[in-house]
């Protein structure tokens, strides 16, 4: 918040100075402070529309998890709990390394806005390494949904239920994942032309409330799908 | 008031195909998707009359029973996804809400234009899924019968709608956000017009709603490629589940379809009646009412599916309850004729069919959502009547009805005003003729979806097949003569109708910036008898 009216007070301050024909300034806005606060909007907007995106398998695993607890619990068991924790951590971190871009290219500092750009695509690029890791263990395991879904425990139909929540989920996820990754790779590229100054990071910004949205779905699916009812 | 002919407009200000497949401006963008949805229209137009033409015996005569499943799936899935839901918002809202709120463009130009480019995408994946061979689930794709059994294109059908779903998202956000935005100075919530209240509360379902429908059809589209679970009975799936998830959106998506041609009702209502809209509050709030409640009464599809008593009780209750705003509207149009100078010019005709029709299909609603009728009811013509009477007879006319008023202001030129209250009328019989018999029908129970029927059932289909010709020759005669007219219509002037409203106060057709400076905005909305329209303000116009 404090960050947001930050900018928003030096756009303010600014605009007579910057103009209407700032390079950053689009035509349709009067001024620089309404531009930066309608991005910020619109991201934020775009944001409910991912939780209500999220939010309809979420209700599906609900409503699953409701109905077949028993087997839902079992099916947990063969997730690997310590890949998953460390890519929990692995997820954190790349949140902290995007909040201190954001503050980098707020304070103006572009090297280290480009440095934390890409840990944080590194943290990224690692977490879905692990997550491709632990798909592989699940196609060796017979785990995948399908005809070769071989499950050696109790209500075998209904793992395979989990199973599918379990790669829906995480596949959605994932791809959100990549899609920053994309975003961030464009942020750098511009980040080192100089394109991001202290008056002008708003897509800086707004790709961090994207990316901290995307850590926070994996906060509600690591434990909805590795930890609830794990019976060892 | 003298024709103001502006040097350049958005329309002549740059020329070539390119001009129009880059613009940001949201006018133009406006203008691609009245093109394209005409198109969809016409398309889903030919499967209706298909449909028709079929039922006109009791028997199969025109095509195969799988045939006439696929062309009635292919026009429920052309008219709701391609036409009806982007129609009034991305042509009308597009063009309109900018110029309503005094502001250069939409907040979002590119995405605008993104979101066109999505549509069409979807939209030609959907249409070569169709040329393919088509879908034969109904619009509904209910399961498992679409993940398991159907083996028609189901895939790409459905990646077809999930990808222009996304166009209909970024919609919303965008209106959203200039709404919130870019108002004009002076032009307070309570000063905007109804058109544009009516906008936002669709934009509220479009983003809350229409990421919920995505993420099921996607499911429904991997659980066919991957072998998911997720709705598959045999596994421990529930096929209701998608019941569920899909009517989260898609009675919704209902309210997406009327709530903008509700606030163009209260445009006309207004202008051709000459008087302040009766309760101006109460029309803007009973639409966010509309969106809200909306969302809270989609079981009322799935009464028949076995679902919680107690649960039912409480759809039907909510579902009940969503007639009161609706009814606010109704009657506050109809207080606001009351001592009106009333004059009967096309747009108006347009509203008078649509307060009527859609009372009809309001009421006839409150009918399926009683428990015990709707069982009787469900999947009966009872049902096709009902909701056509809304997205036809409601959401087409108002839309027909918008067109006809804002033409001067998209083309610079004005309509025929005979022909079009001929159209008028003849759509108004025509329609009444196709969709009235089918009430009867399916209160006498004829299912819909099935192109046999008892042969005492075919006097009630000769007429409802006869009022669909004279339906579709209606929707030709606007077709026509709005072509006609880009090239022979008078010149428009800035505000033909004497309305009031900033799009009315800068030249017809908009300079690309819209207004060449920004307004200031000192009224009310709908300041009709306070407001000497000798002495508008007309927006200085820059010549050479």
């Amino acid at each position: 918040m404090e960050a947001y009216s930050d900018q928003r007070e030096r756009a303010l301050e600014t605009t007579p100075a910057a103009g209407p024909h700032h390079a950053d300034h689009q035509h349709q806005f009067d001024s620089a402070a309404q531009q930066y606060d309608a991005s910020t909007l619109g991201m934020w907007v775009f944001l409910v529309t991912e939780i209500m995106f999220f939010g309809g398998v979420f209700t599906m695993y609900v409503a699953y998890r409701a109905a077949y607890p028993g087997a839902f619990g079992h099916a947990s068991n063969h997730l690997n709990l310590t890949l998953g924790a460390i890519n929990t951590a692995v997820l954190i971190a790349s949140s902290l390394t995007m909040a201190l871009a954001v503050h980098s290219s707020q304070m103006g500092k572009r090297s280290a806005l480009v440095t934390y750009l890409l840990l944080t695509m590194l943290l990224g690029s690692v977490f879905l390494g692990i997550k491709g890791v632990e798909y592989a263990h699940k196609f060796e395991e017979g785990l995948v949904p399908g005809p070769g879904f071989t499950y050696s425990g109790p209500d075998a139909n209904q793992a395979q239920l989990f199973f599918s929540l379990y790669f829906a989920m995480t596949g959605l996820h994932a791809l959100h994942m990549v899609i920053g990754l994309v975003l961030m790779a464009v942020l750098v590229l511009q980040a080192r032309k100089g394109r991001y100054t202290k008056l002008y990071h708003t897509p800086i910004e707004i790709s961090g409330l994207y990316w901290h949205f995307v850590d926070i779905v994996w906060i509600f699916l690591f434990p909805l799908l590795y930890l609830i009812a794990r019976h060892e | 008031m003298e024709a103001v002919e502006p040097r350049t407009n958005y329309l002549n200000a740059d020329y070539g195909i390119k001009s129009w497949l880059l613009t940001k401006d949201h006018k133009r963008i406006a203008v691609l998707y009245l093109v394209s949805i005409t198109v969809m229209f016409i398309l889903g137009g030919v499967f209706a009359l298909l449909v028709r033409l079929e039922l006109l015996t009791p028997g199969p005569d025109l095509m195969s029973s799988d045939t006439y499943n696929k062309v009635f799936t292919m026009h429920g899935i052309i008219m709701v996804f391609f036409f009806l839901i982007p129609s009034i918002p991305a042509v009308l809202g597009n063009f309109l809400i900018p110029l309503m709120i005094g502001a250069r463009d939409l907040a979002f130009p590119r995405i605008n234009l993104l979101s066109w480019y999505i549509y069409m995408v979807g939209g030609i994946i959907t249409l070569v899924a169709m040329v393919a061979g088509g879908v034969d689930t109904g619009w509904t794709f209910y399961t498992p019968y679409s993940t398991a059994v159907s083996n028609t294109n189901v895939i790409p059908t459905a990646v077809g709608i999930f990808i222009s779903g996304f166009s209909s998202i970024l919609t919303g956000l965008n209106f959203i956000v200039t709404i919130h935005r870019m108002r004009a100075p002076g032009l307070t919530w309570f000063r905007l017009p109804l058109f544009v209240w009516a906008h936002y509360a669709t934009s509220l379902i479009m983003i809350l709603g229409t990421p919920v429908v995505a993420v099921t059809i996607l499911l429904v589209a991997m659980e066919r490629v991957f072998n998911l679970a997720i709705f598959d009975p045999t596994r421990g799936g529930d096929p209701l589940l998608f019941q569920h998830l899909f009517w989260f959106y898609s009675h919704p998506a209902v309210y997406i379809m009327i709530l903008p041609p509700m606030g163009v009702m209260s445009e006309l209502v207004t202008c051709f009646s000459r008087k302040r809209v009766f309760g101006y509050n109460f029309i803007a709030v009973s639409s966010l009412a509309i969106a809200l409640l909306g969302f809270l009464v989609w079981a009322h599809h799935m009464f028949v599916t076995g679902m919680s008593i107690y649960a039912a009780l409480i759809f039907s209750f909510l579902s009940f309850a969503v007639a009161i705003p609706s009814a606010v509207k109704v009657f506050n149009w109809t207080a606001t004729l009351y001592k009106g100078s009333i004059s009967y010019d096309a747009p108006m005709l347009y509203a008078f069919g649509f307060i009527g029709l859609f009372t009809i299909g309001g009421l006839t609603g409150l009918f399926l959502a009683s428990l015990g009728t709707d069982v009787h009811l469900t999947d009966t013509y009872f049902v096709v009547a009902h909701f056509h009477y809304i997205m036809v007879g409601g959401a087409i006319m108002g839309y027909l009805g918008g067109i006809h008023f804002w033409w001067p202001k998209i083309s610079g030129r004005m309509y025929p005003e005979a022909p079009a209250r001929v159209a008028a009328v003849i759509v108004f019989i025509g329609f009444n003729l196709t969709f009235f018999p089918q009430f009867i029908l399916g209160y006498l129970g004829m299912p819909r979806r099935y192109h046999y029927y008892p042969d005492e059932f075919q006097v009630l289909n000769v007429m409802s097949t006869a009022g669909a010709t004279i339906l579709g020759l209606g929707y030709l005669l606007p077709l026509t003569y709005l072509i006609w007219s880009l090239r022979y219509g008078a010149h428009a002037s800035a505000n033909p109708w004497n309305a009031t409203g900033l799009e009315w106060t800068t030249p017809s057709p908009p300079p690309t910036e819209n207004f060449h400076e920004t307004p200031i905005v000192t009224h009310d909305a709908y300041d009709y008898e306070d407001f000497d329209f000798e002495t508008v303000p007309l927006q200085e116009v820059k010549v050479g």
